[in-house]
């Protein structure tokens, strides 16, 4: 007997696309979070509590976060700010580091990706996005929980065991999925990019 | 009830000829219950987005000297936006367009927006259909009140 763990996840989207946002929160709140949907970085950093300087102490700095966030999800292209410097102010702030921070694109771009995962994104995403995405996004939030750590770390094993990084057998993988993603394919196969293997990490839909 | 059938029918035909894309089935999904206008929401927003882009497109290059930095980044926010509502031939179109673009080939891009605009407002008269006959289905479940 007690609350939904799961409700009480509260995750920020950040894109600057209206219909992306919309779709995000849908699905978003289908999977049971709270949601809080921004169209740029800077709002993201302001729902963060975070200052533009973050060596400037404040009020609201002391507070920690003034809403407290569980994962922030974010679209990379996007004007002024992009997916990847938001992430950057995120792991460089001692506030923020820890919030597991999940980027999108609808662009397959292997450097792109690279540079996230080593950003410190623990996954990157291409859009559209869709459901069982959502589910994994529990992994990382869960990561924080003291009590579930050991079982969700045993999950993530789980799912990065059995991947080369051979950098050419990664190559042509993305070079199969970007024709994949472009819609030649019929059957959709979801990509997976995770941070623990930076190599490809495919299977298939599971709960 | 015909009218459930009629619009079924309408999807399908449209899953058939590649209108629209397994992200759609995504959106069916999602809308249920709790959430009753999420498609027509989604639908909505997105054709107002493309009717704006496509307006803008016909501006740049109707201009002597194009701004090809700018017509891409239209074309990549319509790619965007028709591959999350599974509009796949709209998206499809797009990516050859984003061709052109790179090429800096106004006659390519010329043709691509037409095939674009072509994609889009087929698609857009079956939206307009589908939305119409969601609406009654809904008025008339509402009524049943089953």
């Amino acid at each position: 007997m007690g609350v939904d763990p799961e409700a009480q996840f509260h995750v920020l989207a950040v894109d600057d696309s209206l219909i992306d946002r919309k779709l995000i929160e849908r699905l978003l709140r289908t999977s049971s979070y709270q949601v809080t949907t921004v169209d740029s970085g800077s709002k993201a950093l302001e729902v963060l509590g975070l200052m533009e300087d973050p060596d400037i102490s404040s009020p609201a700095s002391t507070d920690k976060n003034q809403i407290e966030v569980n994962l922030v999800i974010t679209d990379y292209c996007m004007p002024g700010m992009t997916g990847y410097d938001l992430l950057k102010k995120i792991k460089g702030s001692s506030n923020l580091k820890d919030i597991p921070v999940v980027i999108m694109s609808s662009e397959n771009v292997p450097s792109r990706i690279n540079r996230c995962l080593e950003g410190g994104a623990e996954e990157f995403f291409l859009k559209p996005i869709q459901v069982s995405d959502m589910i994994r996004l529990r992994l990382y939030m869960l990561k924080g929980r003291p009590k579930e750590q050991q079982q969700s770390q045993q999950q993530e094993n789980k799912i990065t065991t059995g991947s080369s990084s051979c950098n050419s057998n990664n190559n042509n993988n993305i070079n199969k999925r970007k024709a994949i993603d472009e819609g030649l394919s019929p059957e959709k196969r979801r990509p997976r990019f995770s941070r623990n293997s930076l190599a490809l990490v495919s299977y298939e839909k599971e709960i | 009830m015909a009218l459930r059938e009629q619009l079924n029918g309408l999807v399908n035909s449209m899953f058939l000829e590649g209108l629209l894309d397994e992200q759609f089935e995504q959106l069916q999904m999602l809308q249920d219950e709790s959430s009753p206008g999420f498609i027509a929401e989604l639908i909505t927003l997105f054709c107002g987005d493309s009717e704006r882009i496509l307006a803008e497109l016909t501006k740049l290059l109707d201009q002597a000297v194009v701004d090809y930095q700018k017509v891409d980044a239209f074309v990549h926010q319509l790619k965007g936006s028709s591959s999350s509502v599974g509009a796949q031939h709209v998206k499809l179109a797009c990516v050859q367009f984003r061709q052109y673009c790179e090429e800096h080939n106004k006659e390519g891009c010329l043709g691509a927006l037409n095939v674009v605009k072509h994609e889009y407002y087929l698609l857009r008269g079956k939206f307009d259909t589908m939305l119409q006959l969601e609406q009654r289905i809904q008025a008339y479940e509402s009524k049943q009140q089953i």
